[in-house]
């Protein structure tokens, strides 16, 4: 049962969330926005429509959406969902496997990139690895001081139960939340690393190396894409909300806290220019010395 | 029971410092450094809230912190900024991006070697001496990476604000002791550097001390 929703959940509410940012983006631009329910029109638009494939391309190209996608999925059956639905695959020792998979989705469509012959998407290609093997450090090292914090390897036990947090270890959680909600936004593409929006070709970074899907690759892609944002906002927000309660209550306060991760992911946005591309580095390695500053807090709480 | 709101103040002023390595301005760079001043100050307070009446010492610290590092230490700094003119770290020795890194390394070795450190009592908070390590070094190495004579200033206070948290270790011990060392260390220091930077700037019309090597007769 808890399983089911916990798919349900997985598979139908990720394009719920670039919905929400995007309502929250167009309401600080003083415009009402594209309903709430855009990304489904637009897969649904995408799958009933053809594909077009270069002829440079191979059966790489064709297969790194679905794999990206695939990836993405796995990851997602490994995370709890707030405190009350934990990862159906759950195992001791998850945490790596899900980083790694997010890193073979983000292999497939870097390779998918590659598969075109373009330099130009070649281009995004480096950009996008250049940033996320920076983005990976303070991913690691924030899951390296929560299963210090919580003595354990798995995501569903690290996550689940009355969390530790607010008393002993409240600044290194806040720093974690800190260094996991950039690593997110950087993951993701977003502002202030990235602007999914933009199509000028000196700033692209994500958005380069899909240019060439069309139809149901570029569904799959976009869909991939919002299971991300929506796992590592889960992370973020069970985090925050480190409380426990009954299963209906944390599910509530789940899909509650995923909401307003959107709202605030949209403020940003709204709110923050753009960094320099040669900025991107340093805020991504300052969220690693966040991560490691509280890992040594933690450290020193659990040993001490 | 750990006290969270010790805990904070501390950690800001350990990421403040952090910060302070990652910024390429002079003027974020002396924010940073009177927004840890200011939390720093905060400790001694809290500290003494945690066991029971707070004393006039406290207070006595907490107001000449407020009044000289975040109030009169900013204000001279910002104005010798103004008068020779350099807005920004152009050239330090280490980039930003490798301090910030080498500076959560030396984070990491004060939190190794606050732990081996025999104390004569236990500290408030067992947070306190591995963030007055931090700030040692952190100070230190923004000494020795940058090269505008301010931001080595910059430098110097927030080694100065670890040496006072260090020195908080015995505030029950002796208050006065810690007061005076304090605010004699922090004026002297100021006044020395306000005089130094100042003629370097009259002298050579710049305050990058590089040039100083560099001098022929």
């Amino acid at each position: 049962m808890r399983a089911a929703l916990h798919l349900a959940i997985l598979l139908l509410l990720p394009p719920l969330l670039p919905g929400i940012v995007n309502r929250v983006k167009a309401a600080f631009a003083g415009r009402r926005g594209p309903p709430v329910l855009q990304l489904y029109f637009d897969l649904w638009k995408l799958v009933r429509k053809g594909a077009v494939y270069s002829t440079a391309t191979t059966w790489i190209f064709r297969a790194g959406p679905v794999v990206t996608v695939a990836a993405l999925l796995v990851a997602g059956l490994l995370l709890p969902f707030g405190g009350g639905l934990p990862g159906p695959a759950a195992f001791a020792g998850d945490v790596v496997l899900f980083a790694y998979l997010l890193g073979a989705g983000r292999f497939a469509t870097v390779l998918a990139a590659l598969d075109t012959g373009s330099s130009f998407e070649g281009m995004g290609a480096s950009r996008e690895v250049t940033f996320a093997a920076l983005a990976e450090p303070a991913l690691f090292l924030s899951i390296a001081g929560l299963a210090l914090a919580r003595g354990t390897l798995s995501w569903t036990t690290m996550l689940s139960g009355q969390m530790p947090a607010w008393h002993s270890f409240g600044p290194a959680f806040a720093m974690l939340i800190g260094a996991l909600f950039l690593v997110a936004l950087a993951e993701n593409s977003r502002i202030p690393f990235d602007d999914p929006n933009t199509h000028l070709e000196l700033t692209m970074v994500h958005e380069v190396m899909v240019l060439d899907h069309s139809g149901p690759d570029f569904a799959f892609i976009l869909y991939g894409a919002s299971i991300k944002l929506f796992l590592l906002g889960a992370i973020v927000v069970r985090l925050a909300l480190p409380f426990a309660a009954s299963i209906p209550a944390h599910v509530a306060l789940f899909l509650a806290g995923m909401i307003v991760f959107a709202v605030i992911v949209g403020v940003v946005e709204s709110t923050f220019a753009r960094l320099r591309m040669n900025r991107i580095p340093q805020i991504l390695v300052a969220a690693g010395v966040f991560a490691a500053l509280a890992m040594a807090v933690i450290l020193i709480r659990v040993n001490g | 029971m750990t006290n969270v709101a010790l805990d904070i103040a501390l950690i800001l002023a350990l990421l403040l410092g952090v910060t302070s390595l990652g910024t390429s301005r002079i003027g974020a760079a002396i924010r940073y450094f009177w927004m840890q001043a200011a939390a720093v100050a905060m400790v001694p307070l809290l500290i003494e809230t945690r066991s029971g009446g707070l004393s006039v010492h406290a207070w006595v610290l907490f107001a000449a912190t407020m009044v000289l590092k975040v109030w009169g230490v900013p204000y001279f700094l910002n104005r010798s900024v103004r008068e020779a003119s350099v807005r920004t770290e152009v050239e330090p020795l280490i980039g930003f991006g490798v301090s910030l890194m080498l500076g959560a390394g030396l984070v990491g070795l004060s939190f190794a070697l606050a732990r081996q450190l025999p104390l004569p009592q236990r500290p408030a908070s067992d947070l306190l001496i591995p963030v007055a390590f931090s700030l040692l070094m952190i100070g230190l190495l923004l000494i020795v990476s940058r090269s505008k004579a301010v931001t080595q200033v910059v430098g110097y206070l927030v080694m100065e604000n670890g040496i006072f948290l260090f020195g908080l270790l015995l505030i029950d011990v002796f208050p006065y002791l810690i007061e005076l060392g304090v605010l004699l260390d922090l004026f002297v220091a100021v006044f020395v550097m306000g005089i130094v930077i100042f003629h370097i700037n009259r002298a050579f019309d710049h305050i990058d001390s590089h040039q100083l090597d560099t001098l022929k007769d």
